[in-house]
């Protein structure tokens, strides 16, 4: 052996170090990359005209630079994502877990994953060419790009991740506080709602943030299905545009790089960082703060 | 007045069972649906010219073959980026540093980079691989921007197979005069492996799905050329599928429709493989 053994060992530690530091280097970089270039941003749009002007039209002659409709975009798609979401979601994992039989269970959880599975691109498709026509059905007049139909099926795509982590908290209260609220005479569904659900509260409200910042990042179903019109509204019938599908519009475009134009997609892009920075880190101290409620 | 009640709340529950039931098979209706709308819609543009042609103005003389060659080279690259490096950092947070400052920092760090929107980490790879580094819209680039969206998944499966191998294992290595790393390397990453292998499945599954990033990094959307080296342009099969969705012609939706398939079964062929290695390495190893 060519190195001493001791030193070896330090050496293959200080690398693995190294490449666990890349991640932190990646967050960095993430940060840095958004606020250096928004601050160029906002050296020439004042950050008052960002936060309050009802119009974004920065790809326009009359330029204006206010997120504001760009955000209600995002807060309608994602507001109707999860108002399908969390109901179904959350009944169909207390049900899987106090009402079904285990063979269902083992037999519909695997098949749910497969929601979470499939690419984002998929459901764009499934949403303008399935969904849209099957409302417009319904809802005569409905635009051929509105917020509702790619808020349904965002809200089809995100059940899963609501269901497996609120079913793993429910799965986690202890049997003691079932078997107590049976003895009590109380029926299941009782019991699901009085008991298991507040015990297991903050493994579900976790699985509700990580669903809201899921939706709120979500970019291909949107972007095909919503259509590119930023508007300030919160009608579900009318043509939106998401944060997300903007950055993905610009950089698609011929913009020139360095114009006023092309930062936009940062001061964007921080924007809705700052959203799921915001709610990750929520999530992830109220995971840890409750992880051991019942150990 | 008991006995009331009593039904009363036998009767919601017998409701609640009930629509609950429902939502659950609405639930997995919806995905039915949506596989036999694509399948009814694409299955028949499918034939061996549709995986030979490439990408042309007419409709039913275009194919997947660039699509498919860049999504192959571009998750090569991926995959030996993203490995080692996620591997590596998995095996040293759960193994080394479990009780460091240093750790529970990245930990809080992993789970946030977990959360980052995938279209964020296309302006990371845009701005910092592309124009800083002047890789240009290539191969590489997206490769690098793939690698770190898809780093996080590594790691955390790393930790979880980790986590799941039995102390006994190590005491007993380390009782025959092992070191850390002989121990680690000969013991506990073998032992973990068959998690690990599903976890890198898994992530490598969602890195061919990925479309957004790709698109802010400057993939292009028609790429008539087989890329032949890591600095090439290129373009991927969701991307291909997300151009023909985008167009007003009907012949270009069976198109998409058809990438769709294509896709939807790669998805699933690795996502089946890895509930096999998963089911298979649970049955092996029981501690």
């Amino acid at each position: 052996m060519s190195l001493p053994i001791r030193k070896k060992e330090k050496l293959i530690e200080v690398l693995m170090m190294c490449c666990s530091f890349v991640t932190v280097l990646t967050t960095i970089g993430i940060i840095l990359i958004l606020t250096l270039e928004a601050i160029k941003f906002f050296s020439e749009v004042p950050i008052g005209d960002f936060l309050t002007d009802t119009q974004w039209t920065p790809l326009f002659s009359d330029k204006h630079f206010g997120i504001l409709p760009l955000l209600s975009g995002t807060l309608l798609t994602t507001t109707i994502a999860i108002l399908v979401a969390v109901p179904l979601g959350l009944i169909i994992a207390v049900y899987l877990n106090e009402y079904a039989s285990p063979r269902f269970t083992a037999f519909v959880k695997p098949i749910l994953e497969v929601l979470a599975a499939i690419p984002t691109v998929v459901y764009g498709f499934f949403a303008l060419q399935f969904v849209t026509p099957l409302l417009q059905k319904l809802i005569p007049g409905l635009n051929g790009f509105n917020a509702l139909s790619p808020g349904l099926v965002m809200g089809i795509m995100i059940i899963p991740y609501i269901t497996s982590l609120s079913e793993d908290a429910l799965r986690a209260v202890p049997r003691s506080l079932r078997e107590a609220s049976y003895g009590m005479g109380a029926t299941k569904f009782q019991t699901a709602f009085k008991v298991m659900i507040p015990a297991a509260s903050s493994g579900i409200i976790v699985s509700i943030i990580l669903a809201v910042s899921r939706a709120l990042g979500e970019t291909m179903i949107v972007a095909i299905a919503a259509g590119q019109e930023p508007k300030l509204t919160f009608n579900p019938m009318e043509s939106v545009e998401t944060i997300t599908t903007y950055i993905v519009q610009v950089s698609m475009g011929d913009v020139p790089q360095d114009s006023l134009e092309y930062k936009t997609i940062f001061a964007a892009g921080l924007t809705l960082f700052l959203f799921t920075f915001i709610l990750n880190n929520i999530s992830f101290f109220v995971r840890k703060r409750f992880q051991n409620k019942y150990e | 007045m008991n006995s009331k009640n009593y039904s009363r709340g036998k009767l919601t529950d017998k409701v609640f069972k009930y629509t609950a039931l429902t939502f659950t098979l609405f639930a997995l209706a919806i995905l039915v649906i949506l596989l036999v709308d694509i399948f009814s819609k694409g299955l028949a543009r499918i034939n061996w010219d549709f995986f030979r042609n490439l990408p042309s103005r007419h409709a039913n003389r275009s194919g997947i073959m660039t699509a498919m060659a860049g999504m192959l080279s571009l998750l090569f690259f991926t995959i030996i980026i993203a490995l080692p490096i996620g591997i590596l950092a998995g095996v040293y947070l759960q193994e080394y540093g479990k009780k460091s400052r240093f750790a529970s920092f990245i930990e809080i760090n992993i789970a946030n980079l977990a959360g980052v929107p995938s279209v964020i980490y296309g302006i990371l790879g845009l701005t910092l691989f592309v124009r800083i580094l002047h890789m240009g819209n290539s191969v590489i680039a997206g490769a690098l921007t793939l690698a770190l969206l898809i780093m996080p998944i590594i790691i955390v499966a790393t930790r979880e197979a980790i986590k799941a191998v039995p102390h006994s294992l190590r005491e007993a290595s380390y009782g025959m005069g092992a070191t850390k790393w002989q121990t680690t390397s000969r013991v506990v990453i073998p032992s973990a492996l068959g998690g690990i292998l599903t976890g890198i499945i898994l992530a490598i599954s969602r890195a061919i799905g990925e479309t957004a990033p790709l698109l802010v990094i400057g993939a292009l959307v028609y790429v008539p050329f087989i890329p032949e080296g890591p600095n090439d342009q290129f373009t991927t099969l969701p991307i291909q599928i997300f151009n023909w969705t985008s167009r007003p012609q009907a012949d270009f939706i069976i198109n998409a429709a058809a990438g769709i398939i294509v896709l939807l079964l790669i998805t699933f062929l690795l996502n089946g493989i890895a509930i096999y290695i998963r089911n298979k390495w649970y049955k092996k190893i029981k501690y």
